[in-house]
């Protein structure tokens, strides 16, 4: 029997849910044509938890502790988040020293993730030595905030009405001193990242999306940022962001270089930023006393490492929540995912997926 | 040229000493404020039950009856709430863990 070999034929390749890439599962059917990917169809649901529907259970000063065990990651945006709506329906206004600590964590729990981003992005194209490089890095970051806070990823300081431990002057010396030497190593690793040519091959102009396609399809942080359009919910002025001088990071070429561009001046970004916040630290009490219980509803956005988040609460004047919702960033930026994947070569699907940056236990909660 | 510097730092970390510690091998030096495991000077301990209402994971359990405080390690999340509201202060976190767990998953104690 005669075989064509010049038939095109069509191959359904399932990536995840296990993959050595990523150690969330998330589990895609890409669709090849010989090495192209046509299409991809995501599905979720391996790890849901169903941590909104415990809200119901716990009382809404536990939960602070429960939201914040949504990611590993962006811990603290997501208890800061909650909280931040709680205070916001009881009508607290919290100590600006509290609202300048919590800015400050925000922006160190940045630059873990995006050190650690750095890491596994390296890891995808297969740079070993710059993955441990970054991670090596990273461990600085993590050991500031367990001087600070006690936790390395789970923080614990938020409550609603302020925070549950405050900040030495040692400590904040300390932290400036890490990140001078901080920044002089990580400009080694970045300058790896922008400008070595085997980097740059596995980067440029892979995975393209366009500034119209990426606001269409509903994307947000620095998967947004990377297309050129400049939306950085911090500029909402939350917290102490309305006092720090700063602008969203933009990059105009949607791809996965861009991606990293924006990842590597948002590191350096708050580093910044965490200096004008220990620059500008006012003094006084980190936490107002709390009466009663909440009664209304309230919806936060903020901005996480890896885009914008939205938590709404509904409360029904009991120490029991009726509502929490969390829309995650990962959550968002699925379609996008699959728009850039959609025409790419098989090898670099994962590196495509990583540049979202996903958080699968986020996105599950 | 862009390597150059970074071959040089890949180098400077060949020939230093590992990032990494040895463990167990190596002592971990914790933070003063390192969220390790909850101890409790039983003595103080009235038995209120505060902590076991407040704790988000349920990992205390009080008996006023036995004269028992009981915690399951396993469960607790190390999140401080229950020395926040422990009324005597006989609760602490202390910055280390403790060493080995034994094979029952609950330390028990006894009040004389
Ligand atoms: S709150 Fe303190 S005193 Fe009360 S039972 Fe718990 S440990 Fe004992
Ligand atoms: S530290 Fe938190 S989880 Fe552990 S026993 Fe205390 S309240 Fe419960």
């Amino acid at each position: 029997m005669a075989v064509n070999n010049n038939a095109k034929k069509i191959s359904v390749v399932p990536f995840g849910p296990q993959h050595p890439v990523l150690p969330e599962p998330i589990h895609l059917d890409l669709v090849l044509k010989d090495e192209k990917v046509v299409y991809a169809l995501p599905s979720i649901g391996f790890v849901h938890r169903g941590l909104e529907k415990l809200v119901e259970k716990r009382d809404y000063e536990q939960f602070v502790l429960i939201a914040e065990r949504t990611c590993g990651i962006c811990s603290f945006g997501h208890g800061m988040g909650y909280v931040e709506a709680i205070e916001k329906i009881m009508n607290l206004d919290i100590p600006p020293r509290a609202k300048f600590l919590r800015t400050m964590w925000a922006e160190l729990a940045r630059m873990h993730n995006h050190l650690m981003w750095l890491g596994l992005q390296a890891d995808a194209f297969g740079f070993e030595s710059l993955f441990m490089e970054c991670w090596r890095l990273r461990e600085k970051v993590l050991d500031m905030l367990e001087l600070t806070t006690g936790g390395r990823v789970i923080f614990s300081v938020n409550k609603v009405g302020g925070l549950r431990k405050d900040v030495t002057p040692e400590m904040l010396e300390q932290i400036l001193h890490t990140i001078d030497d901080l920044e002089k190593e990580c400009r080694v690793v970045t300058d790896t990242f922008l400008g070595d040519p085997d980097v740059l091959s596995r980067m440029k102009g892979v995975g393209v999306l366009t500034p119209g396609r990426a606001e269409e399809l509903g994307c947000c942080g620095p998967f947004l940022r990377a297309s050129g359009v400049k939306r950085d919910c911090r500029m909402l002025g939350y917290e102490a962001y309305g006092e720090l001088k700063f602008e969203p990071i933009v990059s105009y070429d949607g791809d996965c270089y861009a991606r990293c561009v924006v990842r590597i001046e948002e590191l350096y970004q708050s580093m910044d930023l965490v200096r004008q916040c220990i620059a500008k630290m006012p003094g006084g009490d980190i936490d107002v006393k709390v009466k009663g219980n909440p009664n209304g509803e309230y919806m936060v956005r903020i901005e996480q490492p890896r885009g914008e988040a939205l938590y709404y609460v509904k409360a029904n004047g009991t120490r029991f929540l009726t509502r929490y919702r969390n829309r995650t960033p990962t959550y968002a930026n699925i379609p996008g995912l699959i728009e850039t994947i959609k025409g790419a070569e098989l090898a670099d699907v994962a590196m495509m997926i990583l540049t979202i940056d996903p958080c699968i236990s986020c996105t599950e909660r | 040229m862009a390597f150059l510097p970074y071959v040089g730092m890949a180098l400077k970390n060949l020939f230093s000493k590992p990032a990494t510690e040895s463990f167990p091998a190596g002592e971990r030096e914790y933070t003063d404020r390192y969220r390790g495991h909850i101890e409790n000077d039983i003595e103080k301990c009235i038995l209120c039950g505060n902590c076991q209402r407040n704790c988000p994971s349920g990992a205390i359990k009080v008996s006023k009856a036995d004269f028992t405080w009981e915690i399951h390690p396993f469960s607790c999340v190390q999140c401080s709430k229950c020395v926040e509201v422990c009324p005597v202060k006989c609760l602490s976190m202390v910055n280390s863990f403790t060493g080995i767990p034994s094979r029952s998953p609950a330390r028990r104690r006894q009040r004389s």
